[in-house]
């Protein structure tokens, strides 16, 4: 289920049962490339004091926005209150949230390692058929795999790599992708749409030249 | 109801460009967007606005106040009392820090401010230059929008969206930090274009017919109805739409401290305040009600006391047009999201006619009781020493409600607000969700600029007063006429009832000494009056309102009184204190 935060959509049940059990929920956030908006919004977490456990954030397929992937384990109440105060950011255009569940999702990791040291002592080929990983380069002084998967997943590499001198490792946020979504390349048509504001008073003193623009 | 897709053609660009310097277009576009006051104090990194300034004083009044937060609050009131944004005007540096109480105080309670502060050449910037100071980043958790430009080119369009930004949806205070170099550049200027449309940005939520017939359902079978209105009813000039709903369907309702106004004090629906020191019935009532109705108000935890025991029984159907505030403090039946303007009146034509007699007796029982344990002691007397609530009952009956009374934080701000008559709306302005002391003497100012034809009260503390008196220069330079009474009871009021109710009267730093009020207005040339006697109070109050411009007024009252009824904190609404 994708959980947005249309209006038209009420997601809690009763008033009693609030989703009072904490797990990992997938937060993705459409907005406009501004910058610190990514301040805002991080406040919203910190005000909170809320523990962001993964955020990844990139250009999305559309032009000109871009996408937050941010993953923290909390509530769904908790959860939809921040989505909607995510959403009520000028430069955001749309928040949804999601369960495990209901995405798909990875994690990059590099592994670098002594060239010498894996060449003499492991069956390179085997470790990385079994990891389903891959040599991103190989140099005279060092080489670098890769994986990606779930945590798990790129977390048992780095126990088989450590007895032979794992020198570096890092792991990207997580990039998560809804299952089972429309896109958000629909919504963003409702988006564009232009809605009348205010009246605003005309300037009753532009381009009269002379008697305004007198210095 | 779904909002039909429109086309709205571009506005058209005027032709003709003008080379122009960045502090022009922007007075320019202040123009256009119907400013006539600026509050603000210059500084070197604005010195380029300020210049311009100097030849648009025909156009645009502009307020030298005396501290940098005096201009805030005073852009505050001016736009609380006038229904338009107020406009600030601050330096760099320390010009800029001292804006950050009032941008907090204006975000918490939704008021629309355009803030426009210098800022150090765009070169500069990061490199710890004079005076250079990270406003945006200071100043993002407490603005609506902030924007930082660093070219002249920039600003008529981002002073467009920030003027759109601040006044629609629920408004609120936005700044826009101008470098120098932008300010000084000069650019072809093509005409303003105002703004009414950002792409990730909505104001209202589209209003759905099927939750307002949800909630007419509910309210067509409540046996026990009660309304709650706040401000939002105001900000969205709704109180006709407002009016003809609660009389339609017959309901009680009550007000939180923003939402006073939005129909007369006098009304007979209009059954009272909420909150901590609000009124007995309201309060304990909510427990009691099946359908309670909130409309353009947030469930502040002054209002709703402890969560857990607040208005179990009742199914609630919340208006409000901030969706993030559907459901963050009470767990809603059925949502209407939207402008109140608009929801109302479809509400209200799904109502049906009712009077409910019986309960709204019940409130006026409750009222009855209160008079007796509290209100009619408080606003008559039978102490030798004069008591807050009996000056603002004199102050009622000179001016009929029409006033527009400006309040500070403390004691004198409940009392004010509890027993303040109104007979029209944007008539109250304080600060309720922040209480910034020292809020009320600019505020006033700013009050009266918005709405010149009317007569301006503020009701200080003696110790908010002395947080920002040197406004008073501020009245002397500008001759503004604001009427000024200081509750003097020579204490911080509410922190010492505090510390008397809870802190077995460990009275720690409350007692707090003035100095001669009277003398220190008479230095700004201001006229003034303290009295002690009960005798001389009508008269006192009456010269103080006929009094051809600013006029102070100290009145000195009991020093150990406590506003009552009271909901202590951690306590359920229904555990109001009559004493
Ligand atoms: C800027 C600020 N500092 C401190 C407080 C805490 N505070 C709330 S009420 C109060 C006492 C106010 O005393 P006074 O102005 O004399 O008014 P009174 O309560 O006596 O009417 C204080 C210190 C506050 N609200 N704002």
């Amino acid at each position: 289920m994708t959980n947005t935060l249309n209006e038209d959509k009420k997601v809690l049940p009763a008033r009693e049962d609030l989703g009072g059990v904490k797990q990992e929920f997938n937060i993705t956030v459409y907005t406009e490339n501004q910058i610190g908006l990514l301040n805002r919004i991080a406040i919203i977490f910190t005000r909170r004091k809320i523990n962001i456990d993964s955020l990844n954030t990139s250009p999305s397929e559309v032009d000109s926005i871009h996408r937050f992937t941010i993953v923290i384990n909390e509530t769904e109440d908790v959860v939809r209150k921040l989505c909607r105060q995510i959403e009520k950011q000028v430069e955001v255009l749309k928040v949804y949230y999601h369960t495990n569940a209901d995405v798909i999702w990875q994690e990059m990791a590099l592994y670098k390692v002594s060239t010498n040291v894996i060449a003499e002592q492991v069956s390179v080929e085997r470790l990385l058929r079994e990891n389903g990983a891959r040599a991103v380069v190989i140099r005279k002084d060092y080489t670098v795999f890769e994986t990606t998967g779930h945590r798990e997943e790129t977390e048992s590499l780095i126990k088989i790599l450590q007895p032979y001198g794992l020198i570096e490792f890092v792991r990207s946020a997580r990039v998560a992708i809804i299952k089972n979504s429309e896109g958000f390349n629909a919504k963003l048509r409702e988006f564009e749409r232009l809605e009348p504001g205010e009246e605003v008073i005309e300037n009753e003193y532009l381009n009269q030249g002379q008697k305004v623009f007198t210095m | 109801m779904e909002v039909a897709q429109q086309e709205i053609p571009a506005p058209a660009k005027t032709k003709e460009t003008v080379e122009v310097s960045g502090s022009v277009a922007l007075l320019e576009a202040l123009i256009a967007e119907g400013t006539d006051t600026i509050f603000g104090y210059p500084g070197g990194a604005i010195m380029p606005i300020y210049d311009a300034l100097y030849d648009y004083n025909e156009k645009l009044n502009h307020v030298l106040v005396r501290h940098e937060q005096g201009g805030i609050h005073a852009g505050q009131g001016y736009a609380r009392t006038s229904g338009k944004v107020g406009v600030v005007f601050a330096t760099s540096g320390p010009g800029a820090t001292n804006l950050v109480t009032g941008l907090a105080d204006a975000q918490i309670d939704s008021t629309p401010l355009v803030c426009i502060t210098g800022q150090v050449f765009a070169h500069l910037l990061g490199t710890d230059a004079f005076q250079e100071t990270d406003v945006i980043n200071i100043t993002t958790p407490v603005t609506k929008w902030n924007y930082q430009v660093t070219d002249a080119n920039e600003i008529p369009e981002v002073i467009a969206k920030a003027f759109y930004i601040a006044r629609s949806g629920r408004p609120g205070p936005v700044l826009i930090d101008i470098t120098k170099n932008a300010q000084i550049q000069k650019f072809n200027f093509e005409g303003y274009v105002p703004c009414n449309h950002i792409r990730s940005y909505r104001p209202k939520p589209i209003v759905r017919k099927q939750y307002i017939e949800e909630a007419a359902a509910l309210i067509n079978q409540a046996k026990k109805p009660f309304v709650l209105w706040g401000q939002g009813v105001i900000l969205g000039s709704a109180e006709q739409e407002f009016k003809a709903f609660i009389e339609k369907a017959g309901i009680p309702s009550a007000w939180t401290i923003l939402g006073v106004g939005a129909i007369p004090t006098d009304h007979p629906l209009n059954v009272g305040m909420l909150g901590m020191h609000g009124n007995y019935g309201p309060n304990v009532l909510t427990n009691e009600c099946d359908v309670l109705i909130a409309i353009g108000m947030r469930f502040d935890d002054r209002v709703t006391g402890r969560l857990d025991k607040y208005a179990k029984q009742a199914k609630v159907i919340h208006l409000d047009i901030d969706p993030a505030e559907i459901d963050k403090n009470v767990q809603t039946t059925v949502p209407v999201w939207g402008d109140c303007k608009e929801t109302l009146p479809l509400l209200t034509e799904l109502v049906e006619a009712k009077a409910h007699t019986e309960w709204l007796a019940k409130f006026n029982d409750f009222t009855q009781k209160e008079v007796e344990a509290v209100i009619h002691k408080e606003l008559n007397p039978d102490t030798e020493e004069m008591t807050m609530g009996e000056v603002v009952r004199v102050l009622n009956e000179l001016t009929g409600g029409d006033a527009v009374i400006v309040t500070d934080v403390g004691q004198h701000q409940m009392v004010g607000c509890r027993y303040a008559k109104f007979n029209k709306t944007r008539s109250n302005v304080t600060s309720g969700g922040l209480g910034t002391m020292g809020f009320a003497l600019p505020a006033a100012i700013g009050a009266k600029f918005g709405a010149q034809d009317r007569p301006v009260v503020a009701i200080i503390g003696d110790g908010g007063f002395q947080m920002t008196l040197q406004e008073l220069g501020t009245i002397m330079q500008t001759g503004v006429n604001v009427k000024i009474i200081i509750l003097n009871n020579r204490f911080l009021g509410m922190v010492r009832q505090w510390q008397e109710l809870f802190n077995e009267r460990r009275y720690s730093f409350v007692d707090i000494q003035s100095p001669d009020f009277v003398r220190v207005a008479s230095g700004y040339g201001i006229a003034g009056k303290s009295v002690n006697d009960r005798a001389e109070l009508t008269a006192a109050l009456e010269q103080m309102l006929n009094h051809n411009g600013s006029f102070l007024l100290e009145v000195m009252v009991t020093k150990e009184n406590n506003v009552f009824p009271m909901v202590p904190q951690g306590c359920s609404v229904s555990e109001i204190r009559l004493k």
